[in-house]
């Protein structure tokens, strides 16, 4: 579902503090499959996931998203892209202060021109599988760490993308939480969507809701 | 049915709640600008709409006004016309009528006001009546068919029946103005017989005007002829000296402003970029944020700029401009009290719009563009 060839990605390019954060990465992803990057800080985990959510472009190689390659399209093609195909959950949640649960769901619907009363209609009924009902209208800011990453994955959710991508999302839960979010994990599964993770927690890398286990270190993938 | 417009619009209905939404989230800022922009609108438009009104006012008072007036002087003053003068002036090419003027001052003790009394031929005011000005009317709350006395300066009292109040159309020539038949006039101020106040000439050709001029200083060498252009220039370079004033006086503090406004709108805190790059992050495209932020930028401006328009408005039209007063007191002396008929520049309007919304908006777009062009990776780290 999801080919790089010889992926290579560069900050500050040209310039004496240029970085190469990925340095050739091949790598086939499955479609409905749970894949999780593990790998040091610093390794380029992150760096590779915002390639593949079309949040950035390689600086070399080839990104493949069902079979189109998608590495060289202009960015109103890539935004499109990520709005119908990719939902986020953020490590810091990201979520917008001083709106509330509901509306925060709602905003990637926006674009896509759907009436209101829809989008109100799907986030109640994420809202209801996450059992975060009687906070649908509570403000953000207001809500726990965990009743946040449940927001965050609704927003996610909202557009019914195929893949999920989640950057450490474990890593502001404590243990319980975290059980909680495998087993919200395996619902995709079930659900039939693609998740992409990065995580360095071993409860997350170890969990049978992790079909496949990809090590990175120095921008290079690692054998096992 | 398939709606290809419906999308479209729901789209632009969300970019607006979603604005409206992020205006009440920033209260104080946004608050802070209007209160600010709104202001700045207020203090400019309030000067463009006074002395806009002034002009328009001065230039309506002497298009009725005769083109040359003469006074005679006598010892460098302002003396009465003898009799037979106006005889002396003889025939002079270009000049289409030539009438002796009666008028002069009365003060009213009673509200403290000066009013002009002028003679009017018989057929327009009949003796023992009076034609008043609104103003004036106002003050002493006189309507049609009111008997009011007044006591002359010699101690006798007149009493007078009010024709008609003068309408209003323009209040600055008619506010304190009573007319009264010629022979109501003599007897009210003793005038001697025969005497006038000063003659007025009208000039059809305003080419000859000058002309005219030099012929009567020469026949009348203790005269002073007074031409319309002149005073309408001299108001008019009176008008635009005061208006530099004010501007001069207040460019400080619009300074001020502007540049707290600007720094206010243009500032992209960490926490509006961190959310343009979530938006983006979430699937809204660059042109979504923009388009937000600038509905955001209008519905700012154009509310300060209505705000403040609104309330110039009233502050010249309603009050006088009490705030300018200080600076452009000097009118009060020329003309006291009165109530500028609104006269509004459509051109004066579009130059302050344009000068006010135009920067205001482009201060807010330039930050929101740069944030909005940017890859949203940031957000992930
Ligand atoms: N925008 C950037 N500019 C410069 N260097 C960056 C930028 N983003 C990431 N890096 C660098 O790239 C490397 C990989 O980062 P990242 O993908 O975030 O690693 P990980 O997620 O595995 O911790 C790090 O050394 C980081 O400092
Ligand atoms: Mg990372």
């Amino acid at each position: 579902m999801i080919e790089l060839s010889n992926i290579k990605k560069a900050f500050n390019q040209g310039k004496p503090n240029e970085y190469w954060a990925l340095n050739g990465i091949d790598l086939t992803l499955e479609a409905g499959k749970v894949t999780a990057f593990r790998g040091p800080s610093g390794s380029g985990k992150t760096t590779l996931l915002t390639l593949v959510g079309c949040l950035s472009r390689p600086t070399s190689g080839r990104v493949r998203f069902r079979g189109e390659d998608i590495s060289g399209l202009p960015e109103r093609f890539l935004t499109e892209i990520r709005r119908q195909s990719f939902g986020f959950i953020f490590q810091q949640f990201n979520l917008i202060k001083g709106l509330s649960a509901l509306e925060n769901v709602i905003l990637p619907g926006f674009p896509t021109g759907r009436p209101r009363a829809e989008l109100v209609a799907s986030a109640s009924q994420l809202f209801a599988q996450l059992k975060l009902e009687h906070r649908l209208h509570a403000k953000v800011e207001w809500l726990s760490g965990g009743e946040q990453q449940r927001v965050a994955i609704a927003r996610a959710l909202i557009n019914n993308p195929q893949v999920i991508i989640a950057d450490e999302p474990t890593a502001n839960l404590d243990t319980a939480l975290c059980r909680e979010f495998m087993a919200i994990l395996e619902s995709f599964t079930a659900a039939g969507k693609t998740v992409l993770l990065t995580s360095h927690d071993p409860l997350v890398v170890e969990s049978s809701a992790v079909h496949r286990v990809v090590g990175i270190r120095d921008g290079k993938l690692t054998d096992d | 049915m398939p709606n290809l417009a419906s999308p479209w619009l729901e789209k632009q209905r969300h970019l607006i709640d979603f604005t409206l939404a992020s205006l009440g989230r920033r209260k104080t800022k946004n608050l802070g600008l209007l209160v600010a922009y709104a202001l700045l609108v207020f203090v400019l438009a309030s000067l463009a709409l006074f002395t806009n009104a002034l002009r328009t006012e001065a230039t309506f008072v002497l298009a009725g006004s005769p083109e040359v007036i003469l006074q005679r002087m006598v010892a460098g003053r302002h003396d009465l016309i003898p009799p037979g003068y106006l005889d002396k002036i003889g025939r002079i090419r270009g000049v289409q009528k030539k009438e002796g003027r009666l008028w002069g001052y009365y003060y009213d003790p009673v509200v403290n006001a000066n009013y002009t009394f002028m003679a009017r031929p018989a057929e327009e005011v009949a003796s023992g009546t009076i034609m008043v000005g609104a103003t004036l009317a106002r003050a002493r709350g006189l309507a049609a068919g009111n008997v009011i006395s007044f006591r002359s300066y010699s101690g006798k009292l007149f009493a007078f029946k009010v024709a008609s109040v003068l309408s209003p159309d323009s209040e600055l020539l008619s506010a304190d103005l009573v007319l009264v038949s010629e022979a109501d006039f003599r007897a009210f101020f003793e005038y001697p017989a025969g005497h006038y106040t000063d003659i007025a000439l009208s000039v059809a050709n305003p080419l000859e005007v000058r002309n005219i001029a030099a012929k009567l200083a020469e026949a009348l060498p203790d005269s002073r002829p007074i031409l319309r252009e002149e005073v309408l220039r001299t108001y008019q370079s009176v008008f635009d000296w005061r208006e530099g004033i004010v501007l001069t006086v207040l460019s400080g503090a619009i300074l001020a402003f502007v540049i707290l406004a600007w720094e206010k709108a243009s500032g992209l805190s960490a926490e509006e970029k961190r959310e343009i790059g979530i938006l983006k992050a979430i699937g809204w495209e660059t042109g979504d944020v923009i388009r937000m932020k600038l509905w955001e930028g209008l519905l700012i401006s154009l509310t300060a700029f209505l705000l403040g328009f609104v309330g110039a408005y009233i502050h010249v039209f309603h009050f006088g401009a009490p705030i300018f007063e200080p600076v452009l007191k000097g009118w009060a002396v020329l003309y006291p009290r009165f109530t500028l008929v609104p006269a509004v520049d459509g051109l004066q309007i579009a130059t302050l719009f344009f000068f006010t919304v135009f920067p205001y908006t482009a201060a807010v777009l330039v930050p929101i563009w740069r944030a909005a062009i940017t890859d949203p990776d940031a957000v992930m780290r």
